[in-house]
């Protein structure tokens, strides 16, 4: 049931929002029904949740729980599933949500990470991603040796849009090869001991769009190129670039319209060049 | 240094900075964050980061005039050696960042690109596209994840600090701090703590800044006895994009690649601003500041732009507050390749497209000039000495703070493009200070009796517990902030009254009060988002009330700090002589507020709650200061008057006085 204002524009904007307490737990659909205000999107609508704390029928609940910082789309905090869309809740405006579908709202949180609670999720092994590509430049050391080198025009426009990557999950979570990993904790396991077989797993598994274009940043940048072999062979290790079934969903649905797909070919072309190298070489 | 550890508190600039040089130097550091270090607030910074350049010198720019225009774009109120220091380590910070990958822009020789910022006539500023915060921490954030590799760093992301350790001595030990996804608390040991958690806007509800920017661990440090510098000097961005959650930041670099601020001559013209010729558009700022035009101080830019809308009723919209910020005559494939960043923030969040229609915008608080006390080791010539343990400490010994959280280098008013500099350089010269630190200690943390760490961490678990069981109250926190936020917005912004300070900080008082009697709606001990933030709040009103109280005491206008009861004013006589005896006059009123007010306010928490105020003397030794005359009518006769003056104090050394047989003569 909707009724609106002489405007046009609804009183109430129904909210449903896929809720989990914890990890492991059974996830459940709770609704929220708030005040429609102009200019609203979806971080003031979780906001608006938290200030009220009852769900749809007055009943009192908790907060829904959901990560957010900058609120400018540079962060990449935010990234849950809006209408069955992947994208930041902070650019999830509310009148475009409504002109979609007036009848509610829907939030999910992103299905390859696990849930920490409700729409928080545990994207470490994006962060373990670009620990395996080595995704920096090894310089020798912090002092004073001069400027970098220089870098046409062309190069920097090139190298741009690849570095505004804010590892927000946007291209792992619409990948079909990126599976979600999701440990439990032995019983008797240490801090230390699960960290330590989580980061195996997360090792193990398929590195992803944003890390691959991550190593062709820095292997396109000149002194990062110095390296360029060791990135390349960490993306051609279990979990690496041959996972890549080329459904090329990553480049749609990136927020910065990254060109993925175009580090992903890079990425590839340079695998095979390595393994013909290297195949010379033996 | 086997045993030895550094906590660094914020992953922001200044967090990594120093979390990456402590590395280098051998150092353990723990590094922890309310959020992934990846995605803290220095992403927000859009325009840029200055130093003299190769571009600049061959037209006289140095990295003495840099120096110059960060402290008379501060009014003056900063130490001089730090911000010497700074400018002069600029040009250095900026090949450093080059190195580490930065994408700068490129010249078609490839060298950096160089655009203009405010406060400044120099092209200083480097940049990368219109997201050079966000590149600039993404190289530092690579760094420190290579030094986690090595094991040099370990990260604690989404931690929250609840406060410093001190010893019976006072000395800093460690710190507690609280894993908000299981909630458990903890204590850390420390040979330093290094406090970089940024600024403080959230006290005034909508901010530019992140949601992280609570200002609570500054808070938390300042309830532990650590002196707080300058808080009332809070800089409001001219430019930003009124939003309900939050006011999105317009960087300066649209007005630094020509972006022309106007509004239309006819009060809330209907036409589409695009009809409305050039004759009819008035473009406030190149009209009263003829040689900065758009690129005036933000103070002066922001009160222009507030005294347009709310004095003169020139608002574009009759309904909000706002001006048009206009790029739409910079060709569109330009507008891309330097500013594309900001400007799809625009189009995403206005639906609308600025390169063809011209943006509205209106001040935001941004930027907190203020923060933790910090001291430093002044060289002879006027630097700091490279390696001193008191540079960044706070007068808790053990304790640093850099970054925005610090009071050190801004003064009264920050230049654009000065804080990502302030943040980086703060952060790479704490690192050797603290070594030398650590060296000088008889014992390490680590030695200290296991008993102080679990006090401090008991207090904390008591205050946790007590919030979560709290029956009753009733209050809402996320209400009580609305409200906070509002009062602040209110009293405490552009402009300032005497009279409205005194009101909001009764009303502050109930609202902390208030506050106290808090009841949670997520009474469980799993990722509770509520009591981090009900404890956030709590922490909140130490800060406002130190805000608040210093910009009540403070009689005068400076930088970002406006009375208008106390405003200096310009001259209005036509008569040169007339004009020249107020002329003299004026600078007799200048000099008077000078030796009264060129003071740090230092503020120190009494233990009932109430800070405390005391004012400390600034060293200006190396730049006297000097009559910021932006824009005044009659600023060539003071100027003329004032040249004499400091020509005169310059012939009778001494105490600075004229000389009386001269004078008699």
């Amino acid at each position: 049931m909707t009724t609106s204002t002489h405007d046009g524009n609804p009183e109430a904007i129904n909210v449903r929002v896929l809720r989990q307490d914890g990890p492991g737990q059974a996830s459940y659909w709770q609704r929220h029904r708030i005040a429609y205000e102009h200019d609203m999107n979806v971080i003031s609508v979780l906001q608006k949740i938290a200030t009220q704390s009852r769900d749809a029928d007055g009943q009192p609940v908790a907060p829904v729980a959901w990560d957010c910082n900058c609120l400018e789309e540079v962060c990449g905090a935010c990234t849950m599933v809006v209408n069955g869309k992947t994208q930041q809740a902070c650019t999830a405006l509310v009148d475009r949500l409504l002109a979609e579908n007036p009848a509610e709202i829907e939030l999910r949180p992103m299905s390859k990470f696990p849930v920490l609670r409700d729409l928080m999720v545990d994207r470490a092994r994006m962060f373990q991603a670009l620990k395996r590509v080595k995704a920096w430049i090894p310089v020798d050391g912090y002092s004073d040796m001069g400027p970098g080198p220089r870098q046409s025009q062309s190069r920097q426009q090139l190298a741009y849009p690849l570095s505004e990557c804010m590892t927000c999950g946007c291209c792992v979570e619409a990948c079909p090869q990126y599976t979600k990993i999701e440990l439990t904790r032995r019983n008797g396991e240490t801090d230390e001991q699960f960290a330590t077989r989580e980061e195996e797993a997360y090792n193990r598994g398929f590195v992803g769009a944003a890390a691959i274009s991550q190593a062709m940043l820095f292997n396109e940048n000149p002194t990062g190129q110095m390296n360029a072999d060791e990135r390349v062979d960490a993306l051609t290790a279990e979990g690496g670039i041959q996972v890549c079934g080329n459904a090329q969903n990553c480049v749609v649905v990136c927020p910065k319209e990254i060109p993925l797909t175009k580090s992903i070919a890079r990425a590839g072309r340079a695998a095979t060049v390595r393994s013909i190298k290297r195949w010379l070489d033996t | 240094m086997a045993n030895e550890r550094v906590l660094v508190v914020g992953g922001g600039l200044a967090g990594l900075a120093a979390a990456m040089r402590l590395a280098e130097l051998g150092i353990q550091v723990d590094l922890m964050s309310l959020t992934p270090v990846k995605r803290s607030h220095s992403v927000c910074a859009q325009g840029g980061i200055n130093s003299v350049n190769d571009q600049t010198r061959p037209l006289g720019d140095s990295e003495w005039l840099h120096f110059d225009d960060t402290v008379y774009g501060g009014d003056f109120l900063q130490h001089q050696p730090p911000v010497k220091e700074m400018a002069y380590w600029a040009p250095r910070i900026i090949d450093l960042m080059d190195r580490l990958g930065v994408t700068f822009n490129r010249t078609p020789e490839g060298f950096r690109d160089q655009r203009r910022f405010g406060g400044t006539l120099y092209k200083r500023t480097a940049f990368a596209g219109a997201t050079t915060g966000q590149q600039l921490l993404y190289a530092l954030d690579e760094q420190v994840r290579r030094w986690e590799v090595e094991g040099r760093v370990k990260k604690y992301e989404f931690w929250d600090f609840l406060g410093p350790v001190l010893d019976d001595n006072g000395v800093c030990r460690g710190a507690v701090g609280q894993d908000l996804v299981s909630m458990e608390i903890r204590s850390f040991q420390a040979d330093a703590v290094v406090v970089a958690t940024g600024g403080a806007g959230l006290i005034y509800g909508r901010s530019t800044m992140s949601m992280v920017c609570t200002g609570s661990a500054a808070s938390r440090c300042f309830q532990a006895g650590v002196r707080y510098g300058n808080g009332e000097f809070m800089q409001v961005h001219p430019t930003a994009i009124p939003g309900a959650d939050k006011l999105r930041l317009m960087s300066e670099s649209a007005r630094g690649e020509g972006g022309r601020v106007w509004v239309p001559r006819k009060p809330q013209d209907p036409r589409d601003p695009r009809d409305i010729p050039e004759g009819e558009r008035y473009y406030f700022l190149e009209e009263r500041y003829p040689t900065y035009g758009n690129l005036v101080p933000r103070d002066i830019a922001t009160r222009e732009i507030f005294n347009v809308c709310v004095y003169e009723g020139l608002s574009v919209d009759a309904d909000r507050q706002c001006v048009y910020l206009d790029l739409t005559h910079i060709p569109a494939d330009e507008l891309d390749r330097k500013l594309g960043g900001i400007l799809s923030i625009y189009e995403k969040f206005q639906g609308v497209n600025p390169r063809t229609v011209p943006m509205k915008i209106f001040p935001a608080i941004h930027y907190s000039m203020g923060g933790l006390w910090a001291d430093y080791e002044r060289t002879a010539d006027g630097g700091l000495v490279a390696g001193s343990p008191r540079n960044q400490q706070t007068n808790v010994p053990g304790l640093y703070a850099i970054g925005e959280c610090d009071y050190q280098y801004h003064g009264a008013n920050r230049l654009g493009a000065n804080s990502l500099l302030s943040c980086i350089f703060s952060g790479l010269i704490v690192a050797p200070g603290i070594e030398t630190w650590i060296k000088s200690l008889p014992r390490s943390a680590a030695d200290q009796p296991a008993s102080l760490f679990d006090t401090e961490r008991t207090r904390q678990q008591q205050r946790h517990d007590e919030l979560l069981n709290r029956s009753g109250g009733g209050e809402n926190p996320y209400l009580i902030h609305q409200q906070l936020g509002q009062t602040m917005t209110n009293a405490a912004t552009v402009v300032r009254h005497n009279k409205d300070l005194e009101a909001a900080y009764g009303t502050i008082a109930d609202l902390e009060a208030r506050a106290q009697t808090c009841s949670l709606s997520d009474t469980g001990n799993w990722t509770n988002q509520n009591v981090v933030f009900t404890k956030a709040l709590l922490d909140m009103f130490p800060l406002a009330k130190t805000i608040l109280q210093g910009a009540l005491a403070r009689d005068e206008c400076r930088g970002a700090h406006f009375k208008p009861d106390f405003v200096l004013g310009g001259i209005e006589a036509e008569d040169p002589a007339e004009q020249r005896r107020e002329a003299e006059a004026w600078c007799d009123r200048f000099e008077a507020k000078n030796t009264k007010w060129l003071k740090s306010t230092v503020a120190t928490l009494k233990s009932d709650g109430e800070p405390e105020l005391t004012y400390e003397e600034v060293d200006t030794s190396l730049i006297p200061p000097r009559p910021r005359l932006y824009g005044l009518v009659g600023a060539e006769m003071i100027e003329e008057v004032w040249q004499q003056r400091v020509a005169q104090k310059e012939q009778s050394p001494g105490n600075g006085q004229p000389d009386s047989t001269v004078a008699a003569s």
